[in-house]
């Protein structure tokens, strides 16, 4: 066989893998110049899926109502209160009713997205954070730093997230450390991070160390490439696709453990406004005014499903497997 | 249209004092093994381990690899082929021994010298789903080793590059932004292929390159793999346990058995007179193709499984399954010499016999 | 019971050599959201007792789907089976309600499959399991079970069985781990035994020892062997007749010797003509050029024709032979051998 016969052969390999493979577009355009990166084709197919523009346009709308709270309260001020209206129905003028000190529930709601955003998102970052870089090196590295680190874990999984985060709350303010002695926001998403990331570092270890054993690893290791490099290209776009779809989840389940210390009042204390507030003030007059419990856990619940829906696309975006 | 790859042959000389000296000249040694050994220690504890025995996986090679020609390497699971092509990549760290390469021991390089060995010996895997990382392109994949070793290929002209190396192990270049998974088990193969050549490399260790393969397409890859050593003057080391894919390509064959090579000569040596009793068995193991032949050969049935590579037989590896096996197999370990055979034999009792029978015309 | 068609005469006949097992026109699908694959396309074959029948065939060709319909193991959905008589002991098994096929597989039918490890549970000793079959079908108690599973263990020539029936799946070897696995098959002295590719996973040494091994059992027990793999060799060594396999059907069938000796499918002859032997050096290769077909996007007319280099089109092919649009029958070509290739005749070379 001739190698000119021998290329064609090969070429007609392709053009039958063409069909094979079954692409929409079989042929891209490279004459372009450009080669595709996996963020930016990630980029491109975030772009196609209407779930992630849903979450982030609701998602968008959250963020400004926490920076801007005036312009979504229509004009109402939170602590504006007048014990004439208390527990009033929801009604044309006032959307979300009164709550029981008579005070405009519209822009409570509106002005608690602030804190309860700032504690679920800030938590999930330093969740995200510790358990990405902890999970990493633990598993990258593996032998005695895995074994200390896990151990670490161990012990952090043995306090319960809740009674953790209560102990740190409650000892905070007498002593002197910059964010947690303020027993603000910022005090409550770092208390309830601290005991919660171990399932993120659990996760990405796990993941580390089932890529590290891979072939490309390997190839990439026998061709040089340093530990860094292979960490960053290689092993963490491969690692933290599962840890996304669990921190979307768990922006939800920490705004609501916020409520939880609130309700065992070493939370956030009044005269603050957050959601988990609302609700917690609200379940002892759901008979009566149920409208106290719902509107706050219907915005609750919008806001853990805007960022579970751009968990869920930026995972699918970010495994070339799923596009379509 | 493959100009730029061809250029690839040539390795490209540094000025550093460090790096590397030239390539020999065709057929003189490129890479020695000389009394390779890798112990993997077995360990017990969580936090603080202790080591409670070793596995001898690698216990003992030795071999060399000359310029231009393919070393096929055989030996059934855990004998510890794949073991060998992780130490020669330095992957894995050897026990004992060393891997002269250009007559500079691997294991003494230090940064530079070591970063430009890794350049000049690749690896090929065997499973073509797991070697290619599913989250990069095809053109990143390829071209992944010159940020690496940014010198071989300048940043402007990489896309070119990278396409040009696709075209020349078959792939078509306008499918350089696909995935790995949008690819076949053969073109993935060729694309890991692309991978090794984009390096320029002298070597590139085959490890099971087409054992994952479909028959109808393995054949390519065997072709292609000789076509890219013609073209570029490459030397392989083909490590397989397909004797018949092994004969057909390789000049020389080394056969492994528990850690150690038990037999080594030209293909013609090795399967038309194997001396040592493991590669007639072996070798009359091999299922034939032709209906005339069936029948015809010696079959030669072992018993019992593979000892344990942690705790292995004294003396000759191979006598607790071995029919010559003698008192003196147990006491002394067979060194791998000619004992007149015309090829090296680690046999006390070597003796040439041939197994598979000679096609009839 | 069930009327036997005129079309399958030779199944219920029975004594003689008379076939045991008849599959007749099989079709299997998969069917998912986006697309039907079709993996089986209209098999029929038959095997008798004593014979080795190899079903030879790459990556999805069907082989292993067709013989997952015959022991009734396929995932129903998304697998469907649209067409097809499965005869066996003279009932269409297809036909019969569940439990009654199970009944008449349970004993009469057996499968070995090619990874014995994930096929053994991991947490029972291997005498348990292979004891289960005795106790499940025969009623027999624990103990006379166990004696049951040592004299089996002992058959499948598995040292010191008495020792190690108490031994769990992973204490064993590759080989030994399949020998456990043909002990299981063959407990109930099943008719036919299907075996797939039951030696990939074993070096070539241990490969030689379970195929002798299943020879010896066949010879002594009279069973049909049904032999599915992708190894030329081991068909040749083993096997009596070979049916390959391309797309989801037969493509050729004959005596292992007529076939292998002188192909009548392209197909066949690219495969001889792409593995290297081992008793020679050979020369350069001959592949197949291209990929096996996306059995969800089968090629129109003979599927092999986009990889067949002695294909026929257009003004080229005779009338009503073209390749990329006439599918070729499965066709008596010479006395004793089946062919799908419209040239069939041509590749002979007679």
């Amino acid at each position: 066989m001739t190698d000119s016969q021998q290329q064609q052969d090969l070429l007609h390999d392709e053009v039958q893998a063409g069909t094979t493979t079954g692409l929409a577009s079989p042929s891209v355009d490279v004459t372009n110049d450009r080669q595709n990166s996996l963020w930016s084709d990630a980029w491109k197919a975030l772009k196609r899926n209407p779930l992630f523009w849903i979450g982030a346009v609701l998602g968008l709308v959250f963020l400004v109502m926490a920076i801007v709270p005036q312009v979504f309260a229509r004009g109402a001020d939170p602590r504006d209160c007048d014990l004439a209206n208390s527990r009033q129905t929801p009604s044309s003028a006032h959307w979300f009713g009164y709550d029981q000190q008579g005070c405009d529930y519209l822009a409570n709601v509106v002005y608690g997205a602030r804190s309860s955003l700032i504690i679920g998102v800030v938590a999930v970052l330093v969740v995200l954070l510790l358990g990405i870089v902890v999970g990493a090196i633990a598993g990258y590295f593996g032998g005695f730093t895995d074994g200390l680190l896990s151990r670490v874990a161990d012990i952090f999984y043995g306090l319960p997230l809740i009674l953790g985060a209560l102990v740190l709350l409650r000892v905070g303010p007498s002593t002197d450390l910059p964010i947690i002695s303020s027993r603000g926001p910022g005090a409550v998403a770092i208390a309830l991070a601290l005991f919660g990331w171990m399932t993120a570092m659990r996760l990405v270890r796990s993941q580390v160390i089932a890529v590290k054993s891979s072939d490309y690893v390997a190839a990439a290791r026998a061709m040089g490439a340093s530990s860094p490099r292979i960490l960053v290209r290689h092993i963490l776009p491969n690692a933290v696709a599962p840890v996304l779809v669990y921190a979307t989840i768990t922006i939800g389940v920490l705004i609501a453990a916020e409520a939880t210390l609130s309700y065992l009042g070493v939370g956030l204390q009044r005269p603050a406004i957050s959601w988990g507030l609302q609700i917690d003030a609200g379940q002892d007059l759901l008979r009566t005014a149920p409208h106290l419990v719902l509107f706050p856990s219907l915005i609750l619940t919008l806001t853990v499903m805007a960022f579970i829906m751009m968990g869920d696309a930026l995972r699918d975006a970010l495994d070339p497997r799923q596009r379509a | 249209m493959s100009e730029a790859a061809g250029a690839t042959a040539a390795s490209v000389p540094s000025d550093s004092e460090s790096a590397l000296p030239p390539a020999p000249p065709p057929g003189a040694p490129l890479l020695e093994i000389k009394g390779l050994k890798k112990h993997f220690p077995l360990t017990q504890g969580v936090v603080f381990k202790r080591t409670v025995g070793h596995v001898r996986a690698v216990d003992g090679v030795d071999l060399t690899l000359r310029r231009g020609e393919t070393l096929g390497l055989v030996g059934e699971s855990g004998c510890g082929k794949s073991t060998v092509s992780k130490l020669l990549v330095a992957l894995e760290k050897p026990t004992a021994g060393e891997i002269l390469y250009k007559g500079r021991d691997v294991a003494k390089m230090g940064g530079r010298a070591l970063k430009q060995y890794r350049r000049e010996v690749q690896i090929i895997f065997q499973d073509p789903y797991a070697s290619l990382n599913p989250r990069m392109t095809v053109g990143d994949i390829v071209a992944e080793g010159w940020s690496v070793h940014a010198d071989i290929a300048p940043r402007k002209g990489r896309l070119q590059r990278t396409q040009e190396l696709m075209d020349r192990v078959g792939l078509n270049p306008d499918f350089v932004n696909r995935y790995p998974h949008q690819f076949s088990g053969g073109q993935r193969q060729r694309i890991g292929i692309a991978r090794a050549l984009a390096l320029q490399p002298e070597i590139i260790v085959c490890d099971e390159p087409v054992s994952a393969l479909d028959v109808s397409v393995q054949a390519q890859v065997v072709n292609l793999l000789e076509d890219l050593q013609d073209d570029f003057g490459l030397s392989y080391l083909f490590i397989a346990h397909d004797l018949s894919v092994v004969r057909h390509i390789s000049d020389r064959v080394a056969v492994m058995y528990l850690g150690s090579v038990v037999e080594e000569g030209t293909d013609a040596q090795v399967y038309g007179s194997p001396s040592h009793p493991y590669t007639q068995a072996l070798l009359s193991s091999v299922p034939l193709h032709e209906p005339a032949l069936r029948g015809q050969k010696d079959r030669i049935l072992l018993q019992g499984d593979v000892p344990s590579p942690a705790n292995p037989p004294s003396g000759c590896r191979f006598r607790t399954r071995c029919w010559k096996a003698q008192d003196i197999c147990a006491v002394e370990p067979p060194a791998l010499v000619d004992r007149g055979q015309g090829h090296p034999s680690a046999c006390h009792f070597a003796e040439a016999r041939t197994v598979v029978p000679v096609d009839v015309d | 019971m069930t009327t036997l068609p005129g079309s399958a005469p030779s199944v219920r006949d029975g004594g003689g050599s008379a076939p045991i097992l008849a599959v007749e026109d099989l079709f299997v699908e998969f069917r998912t959201r986006e697309n039907v694959v079709n993996a089986v396309n209209g098999i029929s074959y038959t095997v008798s007792s004593g014979e080795t029948l190899a079903i030879l065939g790459e990556s999805g060709s069907g082989k292993s789907v067709s013989a997952q319909a015959i022991m009734g193991i396929l995932d129903t959905p998304p697998a469907q089976v649209p067409n097809g008589e499965i005869w066996f002991e003279g009932r269409n098994l297809l036909t019969l309600p569940a439990e009654e096929q199970r009944k008449v597989r349970g004993p009469g039918i057996s499968m070995i499959f090619q990874d014995a490890l994930s096929s053994l549970n991991p947490v029972y000793s291997v005498g348990f399991q292979i004891g289960e079959m005795f106790r499940a079908h025969r009623g027999l108690s624990r103990k006379e079970a166990k004696k049951h599973a040592v004299e089996l263990m002992d058959r499948v020539r598995i040292p010191a069985a008495a020792q190690r029936v108490n031994d769990y799946p992973h204490q064993f070897s590759g080989g030994m781990r399949q020998r456990v696995m043909i002990a299981m098959a063959i407990a109930l002295d099943p008719k036919i035994l299907i075996a797939d590719e039951p030696t990939t996973a074993l070096d070539v040494t241990v490969q030689a020892q379970v195929m002798d091994l299943l020879k010896d059992l066949q010879r002594e027990t009279g069973m049909g062997l049904v032999l599915i793999t992708h190894d030329l060799g081991v068909v040749n060594e083993v096997a009596d007749n070979v049916a390959v396999m391309y797309a989801g059907r037969i493509v050729e069938r004959g005596t292992v010797d007529d076939v292998f000796t002188r192909p009548a499918h392209p197909y066949t002859e690219g495969l001889m003509n792409s593995v290297p032997n081992v008793e020679v050096k050979g020369g350069r290769l001959q592949p197949i050029t291209g990929q096996p077909p996306n059995l969800s996007k089968i090629p129109s007319g003979c599927p092999f024709h986009p990889r067949c280099a002695r294909r026929r089109l257009g003004a080229e092919a005779a009338p009503g032979r073209d390749c990329a649009g006439d599918r070729p029958p499965l066709r008596l070509v010479v006395p004793g051998r089946e062919a799908a290739c419209h040239y069939s005749e041509e590749v002979l070379g007679v």
